[in-house]
């Protein structure tokens, strides 16, 4: 294959590249050769030209000592009773098409025996069927870890599929039952319609016992959902939209049953049929809008459960799942592994990525004797732990407890359209009854005219539009803002987000980029960045690379040596040349390096034979539009704070340089709920925008959260929305779009008001055929939709509302 | 009037194909990974991509 020799950039993982190079091509690390090797030897090279330009691969972690964490997969295989194999993977690093056919591709290429491979981009799983015995699970994955991807076993249990998604699969199937029917029912409806005068009585009759066969079977099978729902809330002595929905649906097929077989002139199928179909549609888009929050659930399960390798009394590593390693056990941790118990560092020295855990983005260096948490990942060196706790005791479940707690309370918010219905069902259903009565006692009409008469005064009322005003407006919403990266996983976070007054932020990875630069500092000449990024360049520590950021792309000095924990050393003409923390470099604390010493922040030190030690300092720098998000908020006319679990100095600088008045700092997870739960006795009605593990608990205990894109998975699941990209903008969108959904779904509820208003007295002097019905409700509801359309074209953040 | 006794189950009957149809997509998976299907279309496996010139 023809190299160009002048490669910057690693060509597996498309880093820029800092390292070694090999025969086969430049690579910046072991782990990224070996794959690209891998890749090549199947002949799968298109991969890197099918990739995305922007999405890199995932960078591959060298291997450690120690047993094999995927040895425990064959226990999550399901055999099948033809002797075929069945594992379900979760992948993590799956993030785009390339990625799917290469880690398909791979695994069949060489291995008839594998049936099928088929991997799922939404939920980041890989289906594996073979033939053969359990054991070869083992071979299959470590094709897929070589390939520089992460597995666990899916959910656990091998085959078990997700409960929740074969429910939307019977939404998706009830809902194409629903539309057939509407659209065959209707048909045969318009030409009743049509041909009222000209039709004889036989036509007629025969139409309508056509349109009974297809509008009851639908009923009864498409209409489950909302009987079921209806049912369990009036147990509960409750009712809920569904109830009037339900009492509507029944009635009219039952009328129309009755009018059937008495040839009547007038059957209401259409109406039943139409009205499930609609109510299906919005059902189901809800319910997919809510898919990726679960996949990213059962995403942080998979993570928990991938096992532990401990290191038995007769001295040979055992793979066993996290909650059964026993406390005091030796567990062997191998580079790029996650821990999987907490405990305390009994041998080696490594550099962990603790985001997880702190929500900090510094690696954390650790040495024999420090703490360490499950969760957190191992980036350089193996090591070995005594194991202090595992599974529901360690500090992870404990978050994750925290968590589920804060969001009982929640649980508390009652839909608008529900509160709604409380008021409407017995309204309508008293106002049927009235028109009965008055029927019979005033307008003496024969009892069964009367109660035809009032069975259409329900059926006209059936809240088909008042059951679409909030769905239409809200599917309408979570598209506008998905087309901008912003995903709404909760089905009432728009209504909780627009009565907000208060927003508060969390500091580090939300207000800011979460990644150190280099201090800009005018007494730096070019002369002295430049000998230091040489090293910088030759590692993938956050701060190397924000030096070698700051320096430009330049050329890399041969044979650095990363020392876990310390830094960069490397062997000079001059003799040794250092890089790293202030201990590392052996610099004597009163040296202050040139630069002012009141700064503090996250520092390298860089030392050269006969040269005085140099410091650089780094800061994590506001995102770009941080400032300009905040002063319109609060000209808006939010309330706008900065609650953070870093210094008071550090946060006070900050929110001085974005514009925010009040801060709160040194607050740990309790103390941030604290601090929430004592806005909302305020009365406030909070936003909580935050991204670590740390926030993920004032996430769940704010009125509504928001979390960035970057934010780790558990912290994801808590909030409400998530949105990607670099910029905080989404926030003030966000806020904007629910104000106007807010605004959209109010007029909706007027016009149905004033629809029933003006159709009711229609339906109780007795005029209400089934043409008039169909069209009103069909109208009622699709001027609805057309208003709830409204959001997806209009700006709002320009419109002034 | 006659022919709406032919009309009627012919045009229940492609109605019903049609649904059939979707119903079989539904339960074969079709619509597990809308994501990553709209992103399999792109590569075929016969024909590789033209190389990137970079």
């Amino acid at each position: 294959m023809p190299l160009d020799s002048l490669t910057t950039h690693c060509r597996h993982c498309g880093q820029p590249l800092l390292g070694a190079a090999t025969e086969r091509g430049a690579f910046c690390c072991q782990g990224c050769a070996g794959a690209y090797t891998l890749i090549h030897d199947l002949g799968l090279d298109a991969y890197y030209d099918r990739r995305p330009a922007e999405a890199a691969a995932p960078a591959v972690a060298d291997d450690g000592d120690g047993a094999d964490p995927l040895l425990g997969l064959p226990d999550a295989v399901a055999v099948a009773p033809d002797g075929s194999c069945l594992l379900r993977l979760s992948v993590d690093g799956l993030h785009c098409g390339a990625c799917l056919w290469l880690i398909e591709a791979a695994v069949t290429k060489h291995h008839p025996e594998v049936r099928s491979a088929r991997a799922n981009l939404t939920t980041r799983c890989l289906t594996l069927r073979w033939t053969g015995t359990p054991t070869q699970a083992v071979e299959y994955a470590r094709l897929v870890t070589g390939l520089g991807y992460r597995v666990a076993p899916f959910g656990g249990a091998g085959a078990g599929a997700d409960p929740a998604a074969a429910q939307e699969r019977a939404l998706l199937r009830r809902l194409a039952l629903a539309g057939f029917a509407a659209a065959n029912v209707m048909l045969l409806s318009v030409s009743v319609w049509s041909g009222a005068d000209a039709m004889g009585d036989a036509t007629r009759t025969l139409l309508h016992w056509v349109s009974a066969l297809i509008a009851l079977p639908t009923v009864a099978i498409a209409g489950q959902p909302f009987f079921q729902s209806a049912l369990a809330a009036l147990r509960a002595g409750r009712t809920n939209m569904d109830v009037p929905i339900s009492v509507g649906v029944l009635l009219t097929t039952g009328m129309s049953v009755v009018m059937t077989v008495q040839h009547g002139e007038h059957a209401y199928f259409d109406g039943a049929v139409m009205l499930l179909f609609f109510l299906l549609v919005g059902r189901y888009l809800d319910s997919r809008a809510r898919g990726r929050a679960r996949s990213a659930a059962a995403h942080l399960l998979a993570l928990n459960q991938a096992p532990v390798t401990v290191l038995g009394a007769d001295g040979l590593p055992q793979v066993l799942p996290p909650a059964r390693v026993p406390l005091g056990a030796t567990v062997l941790v191998a580079a790029g592994e996650r821990i999987g118990v907490d405990g305390t560092v009994a041998e080696g020295v490594s550099d962990l990525d603790a985001s997880l855990v702190t929500g900090e983005t510094l690696p954390l260096a650790v040495t024999p004797g420090a703490q360490v948490f499950a969760g957190m990942i191992n980036r350089t060196a193996p090591l070995r732990l005594t194991a202090t706790a595992s599974g529901e005791g360690t500090l992870l479940a404990e978050m994750v407890r925290l968590l589920e707690a804060a969001e009982q309370g929640r649980a508390r918010h009652v839909l608008l359209a529900d509160r709604i219905a409380r008021a409407y069902t017995p309204v309508v259903h008293l106002t049927a009854l009235a028109t009965f009565l008055a029927w019979v006692f005033l307008g003496s009409a024969a009892w069964y005219q009367a109660l035809l008469i009032a069975v259409s005064v329900l059926i006209i009322t059936c809240p088909c539009a008042l059951a679409l005003a909030v769905p239409a407006v809200q599917v309408a919403a979570s598209g506008r803002l998905m087309r901008q990266g912003i995903l709404l996983k909760s089905a009432t976070a728009l209504e909780r987000l627009a009565p907000i007054d208060t927003v508060v932020f969390d500091k580090t990875g939300t207000l800011t980029l979460g990644r150190p630069d280099l201090v800009a500092d005018p007494t730096l000449a070019a002369e002295e960045l430049e000998p230091a990024a040489r090293l910088a360049r030759a590692s993938r520590h956050p701060l190397s690379r924000a030096l070698a950021r700051a320096a430009g792309p330049g050329p890399v000095a041969d044979g650095v040596v990363e020392v876990p924990g310390g830094g960069l050393r490397w062997m000079g003409p001059q003799g040794f040349v250092r890089l790293g923390s202030r201990a590392f470099c052996g610099v004597a604390d009163s040296a202050n390096g040139g630069v002012d010493e009141g700064r503090a922040g996250p520092e390298l030190w860089f030392t050269r034979c006969g040269q005085a030690p140099r410091r650089f300092l780094f800061a994590d720098r506001p995102r770009r539009d941080a400032a300009a998000v905040v002063a319109e908020l609060k000209a808006a006319g939010y309330r706008v704070e900065l609650l953070s679990g870093d210094r008071a100095v550090t946060a006070q600088a900050l929110a001085a340089e974005v514009g925010i008045d009040i801060v709160r700092a040194d607050a740990r997870p309790a103390d941030k709920c604290a601090h929430l739960a004592a806005l909302r006795a305020e009365g406030r009605n909070v936003l909580m925008v935050g991204d670590g593990l740390n926030d993920a608990a004032a996430l769940a205990a704010a009125d509504v959260s928001l979390s960035p894109a970057s934010a780790v998975d558990v912290t994801q699941t808590a909030a409400d929305v998530v949105f990607q990209g670099d910029g905080l903008a989404a926030v003030a969108e966000t806020l904007a779009v629910a104000r106007r959904a807010r605004a959209l779904v109010r007029q909706n509820l007027a016009f149905t008001l004033l629809y029933n208003l003006c159709a009711v007295p229609v339906a109780i002097a007795g005029f209400a055929t089934p043409f008039v019905a169909a069209a009103a409700m069909s109208g009622s509801s699709l001027a609805v939709m057309a208003n709830a359309l409204r959001l997806g074209s209009k700006k709002p953040r320009d419109g002034g509302y | 009037m006659n022919s709406l006794l032919f009309l009627i189950p012919a045009a229940l009957l492609l109605g019903g194909l049609g649904l059939c149809a979707f119903l079989w997509a539904v339960r074969d998976g079709q619509f597990e990974d809308l994501d990553g299907s709209a992103t399999r279309i792109l590569y075929e496996d016969e024909t590789p991509l033209p190389k990137r010139h970079t």
